[in-house]
């Protein structure tokens, strides 16, 4: 789609009436703003981004030779797990919830979130359940130590976790709360707020990626909810769901998990379809390519999404039948992930390209983003997945499709709207600094896990057999630079709100871009309160032909 | 020729004791030992170079836009949207190839899948944190433990590990299986879920406590492949390796009848020096205590409670080998440990650990709680 605004005058009319934001601390704690809300769930998320990376390092430094070198096996285990729990649910999910906030009413013309009261209490529950789940690293027995998906019996084991357990399903719960509010006021906001000539194939891309994730945070949440809650009367009310001496079934729970989980995945991914799409055509001048195909694709991938779970169980002795039809499902969602990459590409064919950051981070999704792919389509092959199945391999593989995918499409998401949001324009060279330190040394970091899983380097594992030396200081070398590349971006941020270089960004910010999308026909600063007119949206040619 | 060169360097290797072989980093799966592990590996690279190729086609058209379609090269917009027939045949194509792809993985799965007709059968527990091994058809049976060196060397800081053959990848006790037969694995698991995998053998398998899962190989060559357990088990998941020897049929036999024979000796349950004592009860406590109460007996916080200064370690004897043989809420019983080990054990940890009761306490003082067999 592109629209453009025929006529209005929306922030001069504002000028003169307006309501500013409460003053001092306390406008971030009862704000029911969208755009301070989104403020806070992004600094939150950035906050978190380098919570978990400091776990990471803290892996990458124990790993870096053989050997025991600075912590103990199962603190090591609970950095692994608290590492994945806190960049899925404090850093990623969360900041894609800050850009729909700032986002979704700008691009759908809409003055704010359907449900703004609920949106300040989806982002406070939050932070509660992240605090929650951070508390537990303080405790008696140290913080979950089974891996952030939390299998039983081992997360049920005495001598495994302390007191931990109770607290995490507890976070669970409330982090789950938070979503689920959040989705339930993204899909109002979406259906009910848009500019009354917006029709749904109007929309940006990003508004029906976030649309669709909304449905699957719904349907999956309190599926996760529930299979934590079964942990819990496990652990301290005598039931057996998962207890095979009891009746139960440790399996059983895997099923449950990943019926979240692998929807889960496509919550972080699908948002970052969308602010690639919204991305790459801005600069690359031309119409995003197939909008139609990039919509229904998005919809088919999010269908597929909850009916592959068990190939994340391959190994776990599924009958032949079961076997056969989750490797043939899985397969079957590379179709339209392949669709949406040669989309991306045709778009770039025969624009007139620049290479700003948001626009080389984003090209260097779909190139990585792409390769995790790759491996994702070897390890649906359910034989080799036995070989594949729980090594530093598939590590590779999650980690290509969430940090030079989903971060990065964050990172350029930053890049791309900052100047919109603060009416600054950020440092561009310290911006492909960041950008290049970035893409070189995330390579570093994950491109070896490929040999290391292949050459039999199980993953969760403290020490290692010495001939897996080599590529484990590589990529912890690759892991020291690519977290300290990211206090560039942390600067950057904080410049950019502070004045950024000064320079006075225009409406549009980039050039063209408000024949993409309405926001950048808005301000330089974007107003607090916007769009209390609705814009009217005039279709342009190929909008008409594609309907 | 190559296989035969490779085959002498590893034997020339073995010979020495040190299987060099094994310090080489690899980049690639290896293709193993079975027939099953080579059609995985033909698999593997197939679905690779599908990768590759398709990878050079879409990048290559993406850089080739890159460098070409640039505002500072003066190329003009296209303003192009979408193209039916383009869109038809990108998404035809794949799925060709998926269906491709698809008929030989259905193949190779269904051959590992079929465990009918096998020769034997060997029964694999999982338990934290190693493996129990039990040859349903002549009743062998062992535990196979991490080696005393790795052990020792992963519990010590500033270590050496490169001084370790084999260091992580070696046991006290290797799994033997005869070449050329069909063997059968039944696996399970006495605690939490574990997952055995060989990669020469192609394949992993969970071993789910309360529940059986099968598997089947068949070796073809004679030589010695490792593995480790790859699902999270607790904190010693990274030290619990596999070690399968594949012998010729005659050194199976032959291996069969001696494990027998050392099977069914009764064990030594005469009086040892306090030294003796003390040392035996140093490997025992290697195998079957340090994972949970760690090498310098301080347990872990919280979870594990220590046995350096415990009442409960230095007090009566008795009540010492109740929980030993009974096990505890958190501990698992003990009653595997034969009478001398029992004694060997309980001496070591009165006297070493930090503790110093001074007392020992000999093999025929035991009295059996259970009678194991």
């Amino acid at each position: 789609m592109s629209a453009v605004v025929a006529e209005h005058d929306d922030h001069h009319a504002d000028e003169h009436h307006d309501h500013g934001p409460a003053k001092g601390l306390l406008r971030w704690i009862i704000t029911t703003n969208h755009k301070d809300i989104g403020t806070l769930y992004l600094l939150f998320a950035l906050a978190m981004f380098f919570v978990g990376g400091t776990m990471a390092m803290v892996i990458r430094a124990e790993l870096f030779e053989p050997g025991l070198q600075f912590v103990d096996p199962a603190f090591f285990n609970s950095m692994t797990t608290m590492h994945a729990l806190v960049m899925v649910f404090g850093a990623v999910m969360p900041a894609f919830v800050g850009l729909a906030n700032w986002q979704i009413p700008l691009m759908i013309g809409a003055t704010d979130m359907a449900l703004p009261r609920m949106n300040n209490m989806s982002f406070w529950m939050l932070v509660a359940g992240v605090l929650l789940l951070a508390s537990t690293l303080l405790m008696e027995g140290g913080a979950p130590n089974g891996g952030w998906t939390l299998y039983p019996p081992l997360v049920l084991q005495p001598i495994t976790i302390g007191k931990a357990l109770p607290f995490a399903v507890f976070s669970v719960h409330l982090l789950g709360i938070s979503s689920i509010m959040g989705a339930i006021n993204i899909i109002a906001t979406i259906f009910n707020m848009r500019a009354p000539s917006m029709k749904m194939m109007d929309m940006p891309l990003f508004v029906w990626t976030w649309l669709i994730t909304a449905f699957l945070l719904i349907a999956v949440m309190p599926v996760f909810a529930g299979a934590v809650t079964m942990l819990l009367t496990d652990k301290f009310f005598h039931t057996s769901f998962f207890n095979a001496a009891g009746g139960g079934d440790p399996v059983l729970y895997q099923h449950i998990f990943w019926f979240f989980g692998h929807p889960e995945v496509y919550i972080m991914i699908l948002p970052t379809f969308g602010v690639a799409s919204t991305i790459i055509p801005v600069f690359a001048r031309k119409p995003l390519f197939g909008y139609a195909s990039m919509v229904w694709a998005t919809g088919a991938i999010a269908f597929f999404s909850f009916i592959v779970w068990a190939h994340h169980m391959f190994t776990v002795g599924l009958p032949i039948a079961g076997e056969l039809y989750f490797m043939y499902a899985t397969m079957i969602i590379a179709v339209p992930t392949g669709v949406k990459v040669f989309n991306w590409t045709a778009t770039m064919w025969k624009g007139a390209m620049t290479f700003e950051t948001p626009m080389l981070f984003s090209i260097a999704f779909v190139v990585l983003f792409t390769m995790g792919g790759f491996t994702g389509l070897m390890m649906a092959i359910a034989p080799t997945d036995f070989q594949y199945h729980d090594t530093y391999f598939i590590v590779a593989h999650f980690h290509y499709t969430l940090v030079p995918a989903s971060i990065f499409i964050l990172m350029a998401a930053g890049y791309f709207w900052l100047p919109k949001w603060t009416g600054h324009m950020y440092n561009e060279k310290i911006g492909q600094l960041h950008f290049w330190l970035s893409a070189i040394s995330v390579n570093i970091l994950f491109f070896p896990q490929h040999f290391l899983g292949l050459a039999g380097m199980p993953r969760r594992i403290p020490d290692y057999a010495v001939q897996f030396a080599d590529w484990n200081m590589v990529s912890s070398i690759g892991g020291f630079i690519f977290g300290l590349s990211q206090l560039l971006f942390l600067y950057i941020v904080i410049d950019t709100i502070k004045g950024g270089t000064g320079e006075k960004v225009t409406d549009e910010v980039w050039e063209g871009a408000s024949t993409h999308s309405l926001e950048w026909t808005l301000p330089s600063p974007v107003p607090y309160h916007t769009w209390t007119t609705p814009p009217t949206i005039v279709p342009t040619e190929h909008v008409l032909d594609s309907h | 020729m190559n296989k035969i060169k490779k085959l002498c360097v590893g034997a020339i290797l073995m010979a020495l004791g040190q299987e060099a072989a094994q310090a080489d980093y690899k980049l690639n799966l290896m293709q193993g030992v079975t027939k099953v592990s080579h059609d995985i590996y033909d698999l593997h690279m197939l679905i690779l170079w599908i990768c590759v190729f398709i990878g050079i086609v879409v990048f290559g058209a993406m850089f080739y836009s890159i460098y070409h379609h640039r505002k500072s090269k003066g190329h003009q917009a296209a303003q192009f949207h979408e193209n039916t027939t383009v869109e038809i045949v990108w998404t035809i194509i794949p799925t060709l190839i998926l269906v491709g792809m698809a008929i030989p993985a259905t193949k190779t799965l269904l051959e590992l899948d079929d465990v009918k007709q096998s020769d034997m059968t060997i029964q694999i527990t999982g338990k934290q944190w190693y493996w129990d091994y039990k040859y349903l058809d002549n009743d062998i049976h062992f535990e196979s433990h991490l080696d005393e060196a790795s052990e020792i060397t992963h519990r010590t800081k500033g270590a050496d590990p490169r001084s370790v053959p084999n260091y992580l990848l070696n046991v006290d006790k290797p799994l033997v299986i005869p070449v050329k037969k069909k063997i059968r694995f039944v696996l399970t698991s006495g605690d939490v879920i574990h997952s055995w995998w060989v990669p020469d053998l192609g394949w992993k398998k969970d071993a789910n406590p309360g529940f059986i899962n099968e598997a089947w190989t068949s070796v073809d060559t004679a030589g010695v492949y490792r593995g480790q357990c790859t699902e999270l088990c607790g904190r010693d998941h990274g030290f619990m390796p596999i070690v399968v020897i594949a012998m010729e049929q005659t050194d199976y036999d032959a291996w069969v009848k001696k494990t027998l024979e050392q099977q069914k000796q009764k064990p030594d349950l005469s009086d040892q020096s306090r030294e003796q004592l003390m040392a035996h009860g140093k490997s025992v406590y290697l195998k079957n205590c340090v994972g949970c109460h760690q090498i310098d007996g301080a347990g872990v916080a919280g979870l594990i409670p220590a046995l350096t200064e415990s009442p409960k370690v230095t007090g009566g004897i008795d009540p010492l080998l109740g929980f030993l043989s009974a096990g505890t809420s958190k501990m698992p019983a003990f009653s595997k440990l034969k009478d001398n080990e029992q004694a060997e054990v309980v001496t070591y940890i009165r006297n070493a650990l930090g503790n110093k009761v001074g007392d020992e306490i000999q093999p025929n003082k035991i009295t059996p709680v259970y009678d194991d067999d």
